[in-house]
């Protein structure tokens, strides 16, 4: 069981934070391959999340038959990607962010993964007065959270 | 506390002013009450953050940065000073006369009410030059919990704010004192504490005088 590599997203569709954890096996790809590789999935995203845009309309009846009126959640859109030697889960945040993170196929709860690189994204990088929105990561601290978190993860 | 108004609605809402439904407000509050009431970290993050955001603007160097952080925690310590005296028991509540019992305070009171905690170290200084600074070491500041500084400002530390908590509460209690912040964690990985940081008091001339007087009276 490994986690590979996290990528994360921003709303516009700017590849703003890259990361390998596990170096063995894997191509490298150039930054510029990055990028292309965040701005064609940010793409294909959009255009599922646009497959199914309406989610349940039952559902949505019975909840504004109570009194309170709810908006439906965003479409999600595609949330996994699976090949066979790797998993590919995406995590978009209310605010558009998106969280890719690769995986062995095998990887386990990986929903709680990504939840807490998502925590940790919250605390050490949107707490960080140097951090401008939008631009591209470059936090020690979130580096050193994260990396132990995965090692944990990884050796486990 | 009879003349503070209970703020029961008189029948119809008077315009401007509104006080609480139950009608207590922030001056039925006992004064010394709060020992373990604990805040958000989050949000103290968040207005930390705002605050070095507005420190930021119009800054040309990160000493001047520093300095306005120190400015906006000087009148924090000037006030904790005799809010944390008034709440000590009677007998105790005096204010500290010499520089250790000064710094006690400081590292056990105002860093408990602040942080939750004690301060991890008190030294003074070896070098037989400077015998008018002393250090408070605290091995991972609160407020720089979430901050990661840019290596482009590696100098900078944003517990300045703090120093400028302790230097209001040197300057209220009269031991006029310079207090500035440094970074002395190394980058390395197998560092224990990276964000460990120290708090050098470098008191004023007139301090230490009075000091060797008092000694020598004793």
């Amino acid at each position: 069981m490994t986690v590979f590599a996290l990528i994360i997203i921003n709303k516009a569709g700017g590849l703003i934070y890259n990361k390998t954890f596990y170096e063995a096996g894997l191509n490298k790809i150039s930054t510029n391959d990055y990028l292309v590789l965040a701005g064609t999935f940010h793409g294909v995203h959009a255009i599922t999340s646009r497959l199914n845009p309406v989610k349940n309309p039952a559902n949505r009846a019975s909840a504004s038959a109570g009194g309170m009126l709810t908006r439906p959640d965003p479409p999600s859109g595609l949330e996994v990607l699976e090949s066979e030697n790797f998993r590919l889960q995406c995590f978009t945040t209310l605010t558009g962010v998106k969280f890719l993170l690769f995986t062995d196929t095998t990887q386990a709860n990986v929903d709680q993964t990504i939840r807490r690189v998502y925590d940790m994204y919250s605390d050490y990088v949107m707490k960080n007065p140097f951090y401008q929105l939008e631009m591209p990561i470059r936090c020690d601290m979130y580096d050193r959270k994260l990396l132990s978190y995965i090692r944990e993860i990884n050796n486990r | 506390m009879s003349h503070v108004p209970t703020g029961k609605p008189t029948g119809k809402e008077p315009a401007g002013l509104r006080y609480p439904t139950n009608g207590k407000t922030i001056y039925h509050r006992p004064l010394n009450r709060s020992k373990t009431a604990e805040l958000s970290q989050s949000s103290f993050a968040y207005l930390f953050s705002e605050m070095v955001t507005y420190a930021q603007r119009r800054v040309t160097g990160i000493q001047e940065l520093e300095k306005r952080l120190n400015n906006q925690g000087h009148p924090i310590g000037l006030k904790l000073l005799d809010l944390l005296l008034i709440r000590e028991p009677a007998r105790s509540q005096t204010r500290p006369l010499n520089i250790i019992s000064l710094l006690q305070f400081i590292k056990m009171s105002l860093w408990q009410h602040l942080f939750g905690r004690q301060a991890d170290r008190l030294e003074k200084s070896s070098n037989p030059d400077t015998p008018d600074e002393y250090m408070i070491i605290d091995n991972e500041p609160l407020v720089n919990a979430y901050i990661s500084v840019p290596r482009e400002m590696s100098q900078l530390n944003c517990a300045a704010y703090v120093a400028g908590i302790v230097e209001g509460v040197c300057d209220g209690a009269a031991f006029p004192a310079r207090v500035t912040a440094h970074s002395v964690g190394g980058n390395e990985d197998g560092e224990m504490w990276p964000g460990k940081t120290v708090f050098l008091l470098k008191f004023q001339p007139e301090v230490l005088e009075r000091e060797a007087l008092i000694a020598s009276k004793v």
